[in-house]
């Protein structure tokens, strides 16, 4: 069987998942509840996520480890539970995982300021991320996905701690939003920093996730093609949510977002997933139109 | 306090404004330094609050919000305010840093991202609110003590995930049910103006300079056709 990347090198296109976070709180999660602790507490719930996932046609499903680093499950005074959080969360998603499909190690920012401009050193932050990949590796994904970075030099030393302690791929995504100074992240990175810091920093697969939709992410796509070495991910969000009745409520359905899934895929995405308001419902409209891509590309 | 003839009105002018220069860059060495400086002259420390270092944090604001500058050049902005406020803090009067108003603002329960809750605190503690932090993870009962304890007159709330941002209708509910005086303020990412209005808040900002001036438009410190820029 080919690894993981020998798979994208061959030029298919593999689909990953859609939401956690809005997906669980469509399954019941309470407000205010840690979402990795879950996976302990409510590992059917979890599994049932991963499962309705790859039942829809997702080759890699993430892990419900976003916020599974030390610093983000000391606010929830979990942060003796990591490994064990971290181990169950891929053993259930294992469990599930049809041959031929990928576990994925989700990996989010420590939330902490870096410095200079905060209290958290470089090293610390390689600490936090090096122990939560290590976890993710013991318990047996297949590549490391770390996501939603906001500034450089964070995502830039959480690459090369996964990379360091694990040897697996590593893919990485950065969040961006338009605004007058163009495609930024909250932390002022632009895309094309963006493009040349993770790629130095030595991951595999690079892109962007979560956002404000489909359309945005078209975007940061087209500002990367030029620059980039590497494979790309994009996850984007289902739009902005509204707040109907008592719950957040996303625009871009499975019919809206199908011609811009075609727009990234004619871009040649590598990675196609979605973030934050995307559910199976949406990975089957992307499976549908992956399989149109990788079968043409067999045929020309 | 008797007045020296120290300094001529133009030259105290370029100090000011040179304070305020500091803060915007973030060069808290040199905003310390000339703190010092105008404390030396004899400055009133309300003036060298006022006319330095608030318009330096306003303008901060100002280039905050036109993505001309992002988090980190906030972050270090607000450190120059904060330790040239700390020089002047022992000299200022009560009087002097009467507060326009005071906000409780916390990031709502199950949330932990306190970035642009921290900004939004900054800035409105910079343009004269008394500001009371209530941190991450905040739940409806904490809001309402302390919204009680401190006679706040305005409550805001941050949320980053869609998961928690609802948590703020609860809020919203409880105040209103509970018929405190307190205007609601809302923001984070997700948030937005509609938002805002389903829930029933009576205030969206969609950053932190926005924020200030929603603050005082609640409270009626400026009219909706006026503008801080």
């Amino acid at each position: 069987m080919k690894t993981f990347l020998e798979v994208i090198e061959s030029g298919d296109v593999l689909l990953c998942d859609g939401a956690m976070g809005t997906e669980l709180q469509c399954r019941g999660m309470s407000v205010g509840a840690c979402p990795e602790e879950y996976n302990l507490t409510h590992p059917h719930i979890i599994q049932g996520i991963y499962k309705d996932y790859f039942e829809a046609g997702s080759d890699i499903v993430e892990t419900n480890t976003f916020g599974a680093n030390r610093s983000r499950l000391a606010l929830h005074q979990l942060e003796n539970r990591l490994v064990e959080l971290c181990t169950k969360s891929v053993q259930l998603a294992r469990e599930v995982c049809p041959d031929g499909c990928y576990v994925a190690g989700s990996m989010g920012p420590t939330g902490d300021i870096m410095e200079p401009f905060g209290p958290r050193t470089i090293q610390q932050a390689y600490d936090i991320f090096a122990e939560q990949a290590e976890a993710l590796a013991e318990g047996g994904v297949d590549v490391i996905i770390v996501e939603t970075m906001m500034a450089a030099d964070e995502a830039a030393i959480s690459i090369k701690a996964a990379k360091e302690k694990t040897g697996l791929p590593v893919a990485a995504t950065m969040t961006f939003e338009p605004g007058k100074a163009g495609l930024r992240t909250v932390w002022g990175v632009n895309v094309q920093t963006a493009v040349q810091k993770l790629t130095d920093a030595g991951a595999d697969i690079i892109g962007a996730n979560c956002g404000r939709g489909f359309e945005d992410m078209i975007a940061i796509v087209q500002e990367m093609l030029p620059i980039k070495t590497l494979p790309i991910i994009a996850q984007p969000n289902a739009g902005i949510p509204k707040w109907v009745a008592g719950m957040s409520v996303y625009d871009e359905t499975p019919e809206v977002i199908q011609p811009n899934v075609e727009q990234l895929l004619s871009l040649g995405v590598n990675i196609l997933g979605g973030c934050c308001g995307t559910n199976p419902e949406h990975i089957k409209t992307m499976r549908k139109m992956v399989d149109w891509t990788n079968q043409s590309q067999k045929n020309s | 306090m008797s007045v020296r003839k120290a300094i001529s009105a133009a030259a105290l002018e370029h100090l000011l404004s040179e304070l305020a220069v500091a803060v915007i860059e973030g060069n808290d060495e040199k905003s310390m330094e000339l703190t010092n400086t105008l404390l030396n002259k004899n400055i009133a420390p309300k003036n060298i609050l006022n006319k330095g270092l608030v318009v330096g944090m306003n303008e901060v604001g100002r280039r905050f919000r036109d993505n001309i500058i992002y988090v980190p050049e906030v972050f270090i902005s607000a450190r120059a305010m904060k330790r040239s406020l700390a020089l002047l803090k022992p000299y200022l009067e009560s009087s002097d840093i009467e507060a326009e108003g005071t906000c409780v603002i916390g990031t709502v329960k199950g949330d932990i991202h306190d970035v642009g809750k921290n900004i939004v605190a900054m800035m409105l503690s910079s343009s004269g609110f008394k500001v009371v932090d209530l941190g991450i993870d905040v739940s409806v009962d904490k809001f309402i003590g302390a919204v009680i304890k401190e006679k706040a007159d305005i409550v805001g709330m941050s949320a980053l995930l869609t998961t928690t941002m609802g948590y703020m209708s609860i809020i919203v509910e409880r105040i209103k049910s509970e018929g405190l005086p307190v205007k609601t303020m809302v923001g984070g990412a997700p948030v937005s103006q509609k938002f805002a209005k389903e829930i029933g808040a009576n205030s969206y900002a969609s950053n932190a300079f926005q924020a200030v001036k929603e603050a005082r438009l609640l409270l009626g410190l400026d009219s909706s056709d006026q503008s801080l820029t």
